[in-house]
């Protein structure tokens, strides 16, 4: 027991814990519309180009929250929009385009935080610092997570017609881009939380892994969102617990503790046998 | 004289720029069964997604009626992602949001309305399961029982039994004769032209670019033992009419 307790006497301890319980709570339900909209690729671009935002936000005041967070929300929104505007206009299907805006976005990002900072900053920058978070950081990621749940509170019912059935909503006169909007920023919002406790490569992490696994036992939405929401505290408690006990980083800690949960569900579900659906009775 | 559910005039349907169908002026008697006849590709749909807002008319003008505005479409191919992890329930009560709103509860009233669509539909046993255990002809009927509950005046079904066995087919027919007793104004697009014979008493045939909206009696007095592909008889409609 108190190698699961002993950890939490440290105060940098308990601030990583409360980010990443904040982090469960606001990010892994987005992630579950996000992999059922087939978007969890757009997701990482997207987190990645937080990064030039944050950089530009670092250039111009050191190393403020606000002003990294503000780059950050506006970068991620942009790329989110010219991303899915390409695809519309263009001959290249969303996919490339994404993977495009996630390389151009993370070569411009590490190139602008090497012009004022130390490798260290920017292995921050990347991998993030969820044992250094301060009490602004705190309040910032604790602040994104309650607006996430009020947020995805009113997007509930348009979001999940939307998701499916994606022409019924706007057929029925529903606010279809205005959801398709709100939800956009719901993403960049916690991937913006999520960039601060564990950096640009691994913030998706949070939000889709645990869907992830959620999606490959639930047959029905809500179970889904709370069994996501489990996972993501249980995997990212358990990183914190890796990260300390073998001392090794944490951000990658806690996304290895999440992947590992993915990884055991994927076996068992493989082994399982597969219910038999009455579409393949009568098709 | 009943009075018009829907008046189009001068209408031209198309998209991209590329003109399907001119020059349709008609209307619709409010409360009538009409059936959208025409070869493949001669533009029914196009004309039918005109007329639900879905493509904006190149030209000419639509008008419908005030109640008309509560209008139901339901297209050719469902775009539905049967892998979504909602239950035949809540896929039908999707029928409701614009009554309901995007934030209430479902009461009990809704509720029973719900519960009578998936009766009517046939699909009260399957309410529970995922949309994505439904066969094609059962997600079909859950399609009808969410356009049931949008309680629309004016509904546009495109080609609403492809795909779909005959006891589906009767089931869903008899969903349409249910609406049309109801009062409501129903546009199908159809290609058994048997089915039109016997249960639509006004035909709209789309053909050559034109459109004319016809009594099926009328038609049926022209040519009565009429059988064979339905593009000689769009032909032969069209040129009678124009006679």
């Amino acid at each position: 027991m108190s190698w699961l307790l002993d950890p939490f006497d440290f105060a940098f301890m308990r601030g990583a814990l409360a980010a990443c319980v904040a982090l469960s709570l606001g990010a892994a339900p987005v992630g579950v519309f996000m992999l059922l909209r087939r978007m969890s690729l757009m997701g990482d671009a997207i987190s990645h180009a937080i990064l030039p935002g944050a950089a530009l936000g670092y250039l111009a005041a050191g190393l403020s929250l606000g002003a990294m967070t503000l780059g950050g929300v506006a970068a991620g929104v942009l790329v989110a929009l010219a991303a899915g505007l390409v695809a519309r206009r263009s001959a290249l299907r969303e996919d490339a385009s994404l993977a495009a805006f996630y390389l151009i976005s993370l070569a411009i990002g590490v190139l602008l935080v090497s012009l004022k900072s130390r490798n260290i900053d920017l292995l921050h920058v990347l991998f993030g610092s969820v044992l250094s978070l301060d009490r602004d950081a705190l309040l910032l990621i604790a602040g994104i997570a309650t607006a996430s749940l009020f947020g995805l509170a009113a997007l509930y019912r348009p979001l999940v017609i939307e998701c499916a059935d994606p022409d019924y909503l706007r057929q029925a006169g529903g606010p279809g881009a205005l959801v398709h909007l709100g939800f956009l920023l719901l993403a960049v919002l916690n991937l913006v939380a999520g960039f601060h406790a564990l950096g640009t490569l691994m913030a998706v992490g949070i939000m889709v892994l645990p869907a992830a696994s959620a999606r490959l036992l639930c047959e029905r939405l809500d179970s889904m969102l709370a069994l996501a929401v489990g996972n993501a505290l249980a995997g990212s408690i358990g990183g914190l617990l890796l990260s300390y006990h073998l001392d090794v980083p944490a951000g990658p800690a806690v996304v290895l503790s999440l992947g590992l949960i993915y990884v055991v569900v994927l076996a068992f579900t493989a082994l399982r046998p597969r219910p038999i659906l009455t579409s393949e009775v009568t098709a | 004289m009943t009075a018009a559910a829907l008046s189009l005039s001068k209408i031209v349907a198309g998209h991209d720029g590329h003109v399907s169908i001119s020059d349709v002026t008609l209307a619709v008697p409010a409360g009538a069964r009409v059936a959208v006849i025409g070869a493949n590709g001669a533009g029914k749909s196009t004309l039918l997604k005109t007329i639900a807002g879905e493509l904006p008319p190149l030209g000419g003008q639509m008008r419908r009626c005030a109640t008309c505005a509560r209008m139901g479409y339901l297209p050719q191919s469902a775009t539905v992602d049967t892998r979504f992890p909602v239950s035949v329930y809540e896929f039908v009560a999707m029928g409701v949001w614009n009554h309901v709103g995007l934030f209430r509860r479902l009461g009990p009233a809704v509720r029973q309305r719900i519960d009578a669509a998936l009766d009517r539909t046939g699909l009260a046993a399957l309410a529970r399961r995922p949309i994505g255990a439904l066969s094609g002809g059962q997600l079909q009927r859950a399609r009808f029982a969410r356009l049931m509950l949008q309680d629309a005046a004016l509904l546009l079904l495109d080609e609403p039994f492809a795909g779909v066995d005959r006891p589906t087919r009767e089931a869903l027919m008899a969903l349409i004769d249910g609406w049309h007793a109801e009062g409501r104004t129903c546009l199908v697009v159809l290609h058994d032209l048997d089915l039109v014979r016997q249960r639509f008493e006004w035909c709209l045939s789309v053909d050559d670019g034109h459109a004319q909206l016809t009594p099926t009696a009328e038609l049926l007095a022209l040519r009565p033992t009429a059988d064979g592909a339905a593009a000689a008889r769009h032909a032969f409609l069209r040129d009678a009419l124009r006679a």
